[in-house]
């Protein structure tokens, strides 16, 4: 009796070990499945790629729209939805909404999932009330809320099976970011850093909620979760205090660096990707430092959230150029040697790429020609600033001073790119960047910080580059020589996330509100459609009876909604824009709407 | 007119008596505000913003009330151009640039064609919430961010020139320098650097 009893536990101890990698085997497995897309960015690696290739650069001219799903929320709508199996999980913004639909039965909704969340958390988030997107893992969605809120639902049944709550709204912290999830945690990032919040990323247990660790952007080590000997930047450890040391007293409390981006990971070397957002205020004369680890690429150890190394790419940011945008993963031969590579398209208008095991900074160039507030990163590793930006006394906010207005310089706040993801394809090396082409005026000044109130302190205008009239371009870029193969003129900043396949097909939207299709080789446009508002959400494929399908949310907002729903500047001789520039209002509206196109019967 | 004083450093920050009894004025500013706001502002015709006065580099319509003046040369008051400076730090990021209004916040450039200026203050101090099965606009309270309080007369002048289409989407280019009295209200409100 005794060996029995003996017996069951060992088998009890082996299958909850075994289901603790199952969780994640089994999501890994599913994520090779070209037929499902069941993580935000399509794969760990963050490739928005994938393997289904029934639509071709020669036939995607015929798409035809096959069904449409209206979220019944008309505000800006980043992200898109997941497919597991028959299965779709379709989010929306503010209230956040998920709907979960049967692939196989017309598409009817199985079940919907609606928070009660108080709306005074609404104009607490900076810029719209975007959410992007849900995470699926151990037969759970799981949705970071408005209220930063992050709440497990039965996949099947909708039922709620565990909530934790992630920050403070009073503070100014929200929830927009989609979770990642890896191995046995969900991992959550935060927003607020036009409020002040300290930003972290955080682990919570899959199977309760419960809270595993904690990494903040700036602080004490213990709360950066670095080790000062084995945490290196650029292959030397970061040392005792490495972020105090980088503040004035205590502003590190109020310091920003807000995670809200994609996160990535690889399973072989168990590191998780992302970058954090600019160090708060706005007004550099009044966070004298580096303001470490603020617009700083993170490689953490998922397990224990120790920091394995970082790179901070703008120490003391002077233009808001949020570091939080995609790395996406790939393995390329760099000099003849295979690289494991980490790819990232920075708001400060740099294209770096990193070997993603060591953090060794490999490329690190413009990806538009008109980025000008640096010449360059010191590639040199004799030199003092080596990996450091090559900051241009001009367009230096923080040279220039307080109450000085800094004309000209680009790219503005925005970034060359912001949050919208970037596509990777295997087969022609090339990354897929949806980018913004707009310059700024910058202005800092003095503000004083009230909790849970905006604490911006700068004043700002956007246009698009002097003598041009198109404020976005749709690129192809070589991350091995840091050089755009070809650039796609689009009238207004691109703002969806972009989709390649195998079919040698590259999908994203415009704010216009078209989903194009373009080559993937030559970036030849093939195929748009104007779906009914205009498009920041992310392009997803799925194969579901046999048929590919393409999809995508429309729903115009988020910061894209800010400036160019009244349009930037307008044209003025001085400015020597050509052509007609006109406000993104003359061409759509507000909607919310899930387009799923297909090839015809 | 309105009784109104300095706007205080409110919350945490009120420390001696002084700011204690300035907040009060302005807490009663506040509700004056919404009475008016509650009373007649809708049938409100919109006042003739000519400045007939100055005050210490401020500039008063015939009610008194604060306002705009553009030179002929294109020079603004210092008012206006502070305005414009705080609306693109605290303001835009949800009314957009210029006050054209974005996917989600009214154009208030529009808005000050017929908003009085105790509407105006009130809506400011205290927020707004319009939310329904169609709509989720909320505004918040700014009444406690210093950002904001202190700087009350100046976003109205900014928005009251830029919906009397005295200002235009340019940044503006040349302004009055600060005036003395201005320099003092900021020190007291937003507390010395």
């Amino acid at each position: 009796m005794r060996k029995v009893l003996f017996a069951t536990c060992l088998g009890a101890i082996a299958a909850f070990a075994a289901g603790a990698a199952n969780a994640n085997d089994e999501l890994n497995k599913m994520s090779q499945n070209p037929k499902d897309w069941v993580m935000p960015a399509g794969d760990y690696a963050n490739t928005r790629y994938s393997k289904l290739n029934q639509i071709t650069a020669a036939n995607v001219g015929k798409l035809q729209v096959a069904w449409t799903f209206s979220t019944g929320v008309l505000r800006g709508h980043e992200g898109g939805p997941l497919i597991v199996g028959n299965m779709m999980y379709v989010h929306a913004p503010f209230p956040n909404t998920v709907y979960a639909l049967d692939l196989s039965n017309e598409n009817k909704i199985v079940w919907k999932y609606e928070p009660k969340q108080d709306p005074n958390v609404i104009p607490v988030m900076c810029c719209d009330t975007v959410n992007r997107g849900v995470a699926y893992g151990d037969g759970k969605i799981f949705l970071h809320q408005a209220d930063t809120t992050l709440v497990a639902l039965d996949a099947k049944t909708g039922k709620v099976v565990w909530t934790v709550k992630n920050g403070d709204p009073a503070k100014g912290a929200t929830g927009t970011s989609a979770p990642l999830v890896v191995k046995d945690k969900v991992l959550i990032g935060i927003s607020g850093g036009e409020f002040g919040v300290q930003c972290h990323v955080t682990a919570y247990d899959l199977k309760t909620g419960k809270q595993v660790w904690r990494a903040f952007s700036e602080g004490p080590d213990d709360q950066i979760m670095v080790d000062p000997e084995k945490t290196t930047e650029l292959g030397k450890p970061v040392g005792k205090d490495s972020s105090l040391k980088t503040w004035q007293g205590d502003q590190w409390k109020i310091g920003g660096g807000c995670t809200w981006g994609w996160m990535s990971y690889d399973p072989a070397l168990n590191l998780v990707y992302y970058g954090s957002g600019n160090p708060s205020t706005w007004n550099p004369k009044q966070r004298p430092g580096d303001n470490k680890w603020s617009m700083t690429i993170f490689a953490r150890n998922p397990d224990t959230g120790m920091a394995r190394w970082v790179y901070q790419m703008t120490p003391h940011d002077e233009w808001d150029y949020d570091g939080v945008n995609e790395m996406i993963l790939s393995d390329q031969q760099v000099g003849g040697a295979d690289r494991k590579l980490l790819t990232h398209f920075d708001r400060n208008g740099l294209g770096y790429t990193l070997d993603r095991a060591t953090g060794e900074l490999l490329v690190a160039d413009k990806f538009d020609p008109k980025v000008n507030w640096t010449t360059g990163v010191d590639m040199n590793k004799g030199s003092p600033t080596y990996g450091r930006p090559k900051v241009v006394d001009q367009y230096s906010t923080e040279k220039q001073g307080e109450d000085h207005n800094n004309k000209g310089i680009c790219p503005a706040a925005l970034g060359t790119k912001d949050e919208q993801p970037a596509a990777y394809s295997p087969d022609t090396q090339l990354f897929y960047v949806p980018t913004n082409h707009v310059c700024m005026d910058y202005e800092p000044f003095k503000v004083s910080y009230t909790a849970g109130q905006p604490y911006v302190g700068a004043t700002l205008s956007m246009y698009p580059p002097p003598g041009e009239s198109h404020m976005g371009n749709f690129i192809a870029w070589d991350g091995k020589t840091g050089k755009i193969v070809w650039s796609n003129k689009e009238l207004f900043s691109v703002w969806s996330g972009a989709l390649a396949t195998a079919g040698g097909v590259v999908f994203y939207g415009t704010l216009e509100g078209y989903l194009k299709a373009v080559d993937a080789k030559t970036g030849k446009e093939l195929y748009k459609f104007k779906t009914p508002s205009g498009i920041i959400g992310n392009v997803t494929t799925y194969e579901q009876g046999g048929k590919q399908y393409i999809a995508v949310l429309s729903g115009v907002g988020g910061w894209a909604g800010i400036g160019l729903a009244a349009g930037l500047t307008e044209p003025t001789e001085g400015l020597g824009a050509v052509g007609g520039y006109k406000a993104l209002s003359d061409y759509t509206a507000l909607g919310g709407t899930l387009t799923v196109f297909a090839l015809p019967q | 007119m309105l009784a109104r004083g300095n706007f205080p450093r409110a919350g945490t920050f009120v420390s001696n008596a002084e700011d204690k009894i300035l907040r009060t004025v302005w807490l009663v500013a506040v509700t004056i505000a919404l009475v008016t706001y509650e009373g007649f502002a809708f049938a409100e015709q919109a006042v003739d913003p000519t400045a007939v006065k100055s005050e210490d580099g401020k500039y008063l319509d015939k009610e008194g009330n604060p306002t705009f003046k553009v030179a002929s040369d294109g020079t603004i008051d210092w008012y206006t151009y502070s305005g414009y400076r705080r609306y693109h730090s605290e303001c835009h990021v949800c009314h957009g640039p210029d006050g054209m209004g974005s996917t989600y916040a009214p154009a208030l450039k529009d808005s000050l064609k017929t908003m009085s200026l105790g509407d105006f203050l009130g809506v400011v101090a205290s927020g707004r919430k319009n939310v329904s099965t169609s709509q989720n606009n909320v505004m918040p309270a700014f009444g406690d961010n210093p950002n904001v309080a202190c700087y009350m007369d100046d976003l109205y002048v900014y928005l009251r020139a830029r919906a009397n289409d005295a200002v235009g989407r340019e940044r503006p280019a040349k302004h009055e320098d600060k005036p003395p009295a201005a320099q003092k209200a900021e020190d007291s409100c937003m507390g010395k650097r």
